[in-house]
């Protein structure tokens, strides 16, 4: 089938890849390698809307630029945040800045947790490592309207207890009534009074109804392969879990190429995927 | 407690869900009610393995002395899971330590009165090995995806 | 015979003799176009700025087959004698290197300073119908979306396309089988197609746009008869039959997607050096990297945007590693890419059968074979492996 040729007439947009400097108003050490930064453009406060799920492009002067999510409050219109593990060239070069430095950021890019469709829904979160900083947004929205869903349940599973993301805002979740939070760690010492073993065995006993279960799934792609196995098991469909996918991405606006997975932009078409879009490739090596 | 008492407790464990009246009735009074206080030792690695746990409530971490590390916990069993299979098997000893984290609340089988009877009737000792082959294998599962160390910095 | 310039409109058919070619670079020219064809350089023909017709490769024609680019002398003078060669229009439209912006740091403030969109307008000479797709192809990636690449839109609105249509079949060309030619059906200003018969050497003309007529109409061109109407018609359908390679492009989605794990990826990844010449070359691939510099008083930043390939082990890493760190598995990406899952994402095969990539290719891997060997057995979707018993 050949394609006609169409020049679209010029759209008065602005660069697409030319990021807005924005300012560390604070930084946050979550664990001995992530960090959070609390972000606001240099030129004043002003609102930042995103969806839960959604990144940004963060560029450092002169080092590179590279896609982190968002892991802030969508309710907080004074400022946004992203959680960085620092493992590559870039984001170690971010754990050098401090407060009062300025970045360059695009966005947001890529899909969202499906908040408004599970409505009326039980929602089990499963999340691994760093995982967890996407899923965040997600959590605050569906606590801030705690009574459009059924029951909500967060299973969180992390290297070592030193290794937990957030571990004071886990300990206030705990402790309301209307969620279940449970924490597990891959090993531990015997100090640990917490759950030993890996986030898949939370999932058999973990109080929520399959039939009407929508989950959101994130962390290290073998972590959401037996997960989402797991889920399976217990029953929820492969339409209603959402999984949140990972490759090299240069644009994040489906020009450079880099984050193609199977017949999908990760970019425009994910992060976020209903996990029936995947299964045909997921798990698949070198895909 | 007597043991009639017991069976509709063991009927509604998600373990023994699907399990024949008929077997469920030739257990039952191998099973008894236990309760440890936190921090109490269930068992001791070496000792002989004459039972089996059903978790009601609670937590128990199956810990292992590794020389250098100390005592590193490698699992923890709560609310429905079942702690112990080294009664099925020879030698019949423990192969970890148990100890719980929490006050705990349990019932035990006693091993020895079920192999008995698995001997005796081998449709309830296959219906067992089913079921505790199915537990080992989660077990092995999970314990393959600890050894990836899925959330470390290269991984 | 002179003529005198000849109103016509678009779809009019009209005959301009060879010796006033010249004629129509010039017009653009003085349009303030750069007007861009084909000229031999270093023993290929390629693309560059044209002062005149002069520079055209008149009398030269290319040998091609897997892995092999010859030119040769032809016994007449044509300017259009041969298929297309190393080069592609992409490079003038979406540039190898590109300064995406410069970024500036004063103290604690960081300005980004963007680029302004190029001005140079340009002309496109002896464009070949499934490079007309490669156009268009390319467009869907860069203007069809949500987002517009504004420097990709810039150099685009501006171009002026001269389409040639094929009267020579290459080697490994078989756009016949991708339905992107050889004639050159849409999204051109002018089309020529080029007549040698009985001592002449003519021009069928015919306008796509306005422009293009408007153009055209400042030329001296003749009505054509319709006798050397078929003429040219009957040219350039024997090229099609002349195409030495053929696709079978039936049930192509599904043939790349239930068969991930052919043992062919194997065979392939065998011959394949991960060089990428064959995404350089491909008129339709449009992947790219970034690049970040800073000077020496760490006060000024570049960002720049390069052509990247899908065959390089940088282009799938992610911490901890790369995806495809196989050269089978990256095979297999770029071909999936090209002929399956680029239907998904933009509507029509990334290929359009113009051969460069066999040509180009140093172990002559070429897709048509490997597609027609995806066809012929292997393992039947979800068949697992299987050992192969023996005696005892």
């Amino acid at each position: 089938m050949a394609p006609t040729l169409e020049i679209s007439e010029p759209k008065a947009a602005a660069d697409p890849m030319l990021p807005v400097p924005c300012r560390i108003r604070r930084v946050r050490n979550e664990t001995a390698d992530t960090f959070t930064w609390e972000l606001q453009p240099a030129d004043g406060p002003a609102r930042f809307a995103f969806q839960p799920g959604q990144f940004n492009m963060l560029y450092v002067f002169g080092v590179g630029e590279v896609p982190i999510s968002i892991s802030g409050d969508p309710a907080d219109t004074q400022s946004f945040r992203h959680t960085t593990r620092a493992v590559g060239v870039v984001t170690r070069a971010m754990r050098q800045l401090r407060a009062g430095d300025v970045l360059g950021v695009r966005g947001p890019f890529g899909s969202a947790w499906p908040i408004e469709a599970a409505a009326g829904r039980d929602v089990v979160i499963v999340a691994g490592g760093i995982g967890l900083a996407p899923l965040r947004p997600a959590l605050c929205r569906l606590l801030a309207q705690r009574r459009r869903y059924g029951r909500i349940v967060l299973l969180y599973g992390a290297r070592t207890p030193q290794d937990i993301l957030f571990p004071h805002e886990l300990e206030r979740w705990r402790g309301k009534f209307d969620l279940e939070v449970q924490v597990t760690v891959d090993r531990s010492a015997d100090t640990w009074r917490g759950n030993v073993g890996v986030v898949t065995t939370l999932i058999p006993c973990a109080p929520f109804e399959p039939a009407n279960a929508v989950a959101l799934v994130c962390g290290p792609e073998v972590m959401m392969r037996y997960t989402v196995r797991e889920l399976q098991r217990r029953g929820i469909a492969a339409d209603r879990i959402h999984v949140s996918m990972e490759r090299n991405m240069k644009c994040a606006i489906g020009f450079c190429g880099h984050c193609q997975y199977g017949p999908a932009f990760i970019c425009k078409d994910g992060p976020i995927f209903p996990f029936d879009r995947v299964e045909s490739i997921f798990g698949k090596a070198e895909v | 407690m007597t043991t009639t008492t017991l069976e509709p407790i063991i009927r509604e464990q998600p373990f023994f869900s699907g399990f024949e009246d008929k077997y469920l009735k030739l257990i039952v009074s191998c099973a008894k009610n236990v309760r440890f206080d936190e921090g109490d030792l269930v068992f001791r690695e070496g000792d002989p393995a004459n039972q089996f746990y059903l978790i009601r409530e609670g937590m128990v971490a199956v810990h292992v002395m590794a020389s250098q590390k100390g005592l590193v916990t490698v699992q923890t069993v709560g609310q429905g899971d079942i702690l112990g299979w080294s009664w099925l098997f020879p030698p019949y000893r423990w192969h970890f330590d148990a100890r719980t984290v929490r006050p705990t609340r349990a019932l035990a089988f006693d091993g020895k009165c079920l192999r008995t009877k698995c001997e005796q009737d081998h449709g309830l000792g296959y219906e067992f090995l089913k079921r505790f082959t199915r537990i080992v294998v989660e077990r092995l599962e999970a314990t393959r995806l600890q050894l990836l160390d899925v959330y470390g910095a290269h991984s | 015979m002179k003529s005198a310039p000849l109103a016509v409109k678009r779809s009019d058919k009209a005959v301009l003799q060879a010796e006033d070619l010249d004629m129509l670079i010039q017009n653009l020219r003085k349009r303030g176009h750069q007007v861009i064809g084909p000229t031999r350089r270093e023993g290929a023909i390629v693309y560059e700025e044209l002062a005149s017709a002069q520079n055209l490769p008149a009398g030269w024609t290319d040998e091609q087959d897997g892995g092999t680019y010859r030119l040769k002398r032809r016994t007449d003078g044509a300017l259009f004698g041969y298929a297309v060669g190393p080069h592609s229009w992409k490079e003038f439209v979406h540039p190898p290197a590109q300064r995406l912006y410069r970024a500036r740091r004063n103290g604690k403030q960081v300005e980004f300073l963007p680029e302004t969109p190029p001005a140079a307008k340009c002309a496109f000479l002896g464009v070949r119908a499934c490079e007309l797709n490669a156009i268009a192809i390319q467009d869907r990636v860069f203007l069809g979306g949500p987002v517009v690449d504004p420097g990709y839109q810039s150099r685009r609105q501006q171009l002026f396309l001269i389409a040639v249509n094929c009267t020579v079949a290459g080697g490994t060309c078989f756009c016949a089988s991708m339905n992107t030619g050889p004639k050159a059906a849409s999204g051109y200003d002018v089309a020529l197609t080029e007549v040698m018969e009985s001592g002449r050497h003519y021009f069928m003309t015919e306008a796509g746009t306005d422009r293009g007529a408007e153009v055209l109409s400042q030329l001296p061109l003749q009505r054509a008869t319709s006798r050397q109407e078929q003429i040219a018609a009957d040219m350039v359908s024997q090229t099609a039959r002349r195409m030495a390679r053929q696709m079978d492009t039936t049930g192509i989605e599904e043939l790349f997607y239930r068969n991930y794990e052919h043992p062919r990826w194997d065979d392939v990844a065998k011959r394949c050096l991960t060089c990428a010449n064959c995404t350089l070359v491909c008129p339709t691939c449009f992947c790219t990297t970034v690049e970040d510099t800073a000077d020496l008083t760490g006060q000024h930043a570049e960002r720049w945007r390069k052509w990247d390939s899908c065959f390089t082990l940088d282009f799938s890493y992610i911490a901890g590693g790369s995806v495809r760190s196989s050269s089978r598995a990256r095979y297999r990406q770029w071909l999936t890419h090209k002929l399956a899952t680029w239907m998904d994402q933009f509507g029509t095969s990334g290929c359009v059968g113009c051969g460069r990539c066999i040509t180009w290719c140093p172990a002559a891997i070429d897709l048509t074979e490997e597609v027609r060997a995806l066809r012929e057995g292997g393992p039947a979707r979800g068949a697992a492996p299987t050992g192969k018993e023996t005696k005892p």
